[in-house]
């Protein structure tokens, strides 16, 4: 098995997805493992670990289990898998590849939590995704690591797939447990945090598929081994999903820390069509634009914060020369107001005013005026929505108005976009 | 609605869809919970969401019909009209769009002659282009007909694509 990798180390094995092939490789030990340790080690292992959070906030995985009331039972474990941050597809990989990984990795929080039952909450969209984890589980069942008295242990733990049905929010961790429980999927008041009063009133942990990927590794090899793999400030590796003007777009697990943007471009085969590169998204959708000074940035949290943006999600979108910064943000913005629940009046209403004002842009049709509103709306978004969707809906577009400032002003009553109709005259 | 329109409904329903309502309702600590599954359990067979499957649905997981709906009208994989009978979806965020996604709508909006719904005069396929970020980055641009994902497209070989899938049985959003 190839040195350095934890997600994809047993990539090529056949018949992974079953049962039998996860377990030529090594499969459920990590859980067995776990049992004989005890939900304290396990824990400590974890935070040894330094992981943090894959679905885009990076809060400390350990940590966010520690805050668990005791003894106040029963528990749940909830299990993001609504993935749908723009430029992510790393958690679809990480399903259709590595079933059983994610499988195991969810009885062994499960287990560490003392959770009585455990929630794969998975996007509408992934019906196909779904069903083979329906089938994973039966699987499991069927081979007695699910459900009832566990590896002939006295822990049992239900575990059930619940498909979503559209909804970019559900992916918020209290939109999701609202979901969960049968209603629209609108976020909640924190706190409190799911972890003292989550799904039905109970402590949860809601914990993403690449987070909980990890575990049977971690348990394994030990939570330090984990750790060195990275930095220290970044420990451990992350499967980061490479798109747009590239050669090779796809998922590559690299060391956090110790590798960089341009090294992650070159896994992707470099920028396409042997163009310039221009801009990138380090982060997904909702994540700042960063420029070609920013290509030796590391994958290291604090140096991508420095640089003003954010590793997010684990999604890479690269632009060449010929993308248009204000038809990008436009994008991004009709998709937030798609998107927004209407819940909070600053998302519901901003995303509408930053939608209409991007599309009069774009066409050209703005005046320098309507342009200046732009950080006015954006201003009255971030940080004052109910949650981060309607904040994140303002920082693309605000950063990338920072960086390419001349091309949004050119656009300004042109009457069309200059970065299209400079492409047709060279073409 | 009219009463008579509810007592259609079960029979409406294939046998044994009522037991999978019930079986879903006793896989949860708490029935409600049951609400999303079992719109796609009945959306699975009809296509989409009358108005009396979804008092059913409520009757079932001892709901209010307006609890039901206000969960269905907030999901937009559900429909509230009967639809093509396969769905197509076509990525347009960014990652997609930065490949050719505007190009490949556009190209199978006309080939389909699609209307301002979406729907193709023959009732095979609705199609829709605003949907989330349908996390198949990698392989943009693509569409996702019903359940499957097909990627690296151009017009013409999602074109053949569609062609293969019109004659089969259909399914809606998702099946």
């Amino acid at each position: 098995m190839p040195d350095g990798l934890v997600l994809t180390r047993h990539q090529g094995a056949p018949g992974l997805h079953t049962l039998d092939g996860y377990r030529k490789v090594g499969g459920y030990q990590g859980l067995a493992r776990a049992l004989e340790m005890g939900p304290e080690a396990i824990v400590a292992e974890v935070k040894a670990s330094g992981l943090r959070g894959r679905g885009g906030a990076a809060f400390p995985t350990g940590t966010k289990w520690g805050f668990l009331p005791q003894g106040v039972f029963p528990r749940y474990l909830a299990v993001n898998a609504d993935e749908s941050e723009p430029g992510c597809f790393k958690d679809r990989v990480l399903i259709e590849e590595y079933p059983h990984q994610l499988l195991e990795g969810v009885l062994i929080a499960a287990f560490a939590l003392q959770a009585s039952h455990a929630f794969i909450y998975i996007r509408g969209e992934y019906r196909q995704q779904r069903e083979l984890l329906e089938q994973v589980v039966r699987e499991a069942y069927r081979a007695k690591l699910a459900g009832k008295r566990i590896l002939g242990s006295d822990f049992g733990c239900e575990v059930v797939v619940h498909g979503g049905a559209g909804a970019y929010i559900c992916g918020e961790e209290t939109a999701l447990l609202d979901s969960l429980e049968g209603r629209r999927g609108q976020p909640r008041l924190k706190p409190p945090f799911p972890a003292v009063k989550g799904l039905y009133g109970q402590p949860t942990v809601v914990n993403n598929v690449e987070t909980l990927s990890n575990l049977p590794y971690i348990v394994t090899a030990g939570g330090a081994a984990y750790a060195a793999l990275g930095t220290e400030a970044s420990p451990g590796t992350r499967l980061f999903c490479v798109s747009g003007h590239v050669e090779r777009p796809g998922t590559f697990e690299v060391p956090m820390g110790r590798t960089t943007f341009r090294d992650l471009l070159g896994l992707a085969g470099g920028v396409w069509r042997g163009r310039r590169f221009k801009a990138m998204q380090p982060g997904g959708g909702s994540m700042q634009v960063l420029g070609p000074q920013h290509l030796d940035v590391p994958l290291d949290f604090k140096a991508v914060a420095d640089a003003g943006s954010s590793l997010g999600a684990g999604a890479l979108v690269v632009m060449d020369e010929t993308a248009c910064m204000v038809e990008v943000s436009r994008r991004l913005v009709d998709f937030y107001r798609h998107e927004s629940c209407g819940k909070c009046v600053p998302c519901r209403e901003g995303t509408y005013f930053e939608s209409q004002l991007m599309h009069r842009l774009e066409e050209g049709r703005a005046t320098a005026e309507e342009l200046a509103t732009l950080a006015d709306i954006c201003a009255g978004m971030d940080g004052r929505c109910f949650c981060p969707l309607g904040d994140t809906a303002t920082w693309f577009v605000m950063s990338a108005y920072r960086m390419f400032k001349d091309e949004f002003d050119a656009h300004v009553g042109a009457g069309h976009c200059p970065v299209r109709a400079r492409l047709g005259a060279a073409a | 609605m009219p009463e008579s329109e509810g007592d259609a409904s079960s029979a409406a329903l294939a046998p044994g869809t009522l037991q999978r309502l019930r079986d879903l309702r006793s896989r949860y600590p708490v029935a409600r919970s049951a609400v999303l599954p079992a719109l796609w359990v009945v959306q699975d067979e009809l296509g989409y969401l009358p108005p009396w499957s979804e008092e059913l649905v409520a009757e079932e997981l001892g709901l209010l019909p307006g609890d039901v709906a206000a969960v269905s009208s907030f999901y937009s994989m559900y429909f509230q009209h009967q639809a093509g009978r396969h769905f197509v979806q076509v990525c347009q965020n960014v990652s997609c769009a930065l490949r050719g996604a505007d190009d490949l709508l556009a190209g199978l909006r006309e080939w389909l002659q699609a209307d301002e719904e979406g729907a193709s005069p023959d009732g095979a396929f609705t199609l829709e282009g605003t949907v989330e970020c349908l996390g198949a980055c990698g392989g943009g641009p693509m569409m996702q007909v019903d359940r499957y994902s097909y990627e690296d497209l151009t017009v013409d070989s999602a074109r053949e694509i569609l062609e293969r899938v019109r004659g089969s049985a259909g399914g809606g959003a998702g099946a």
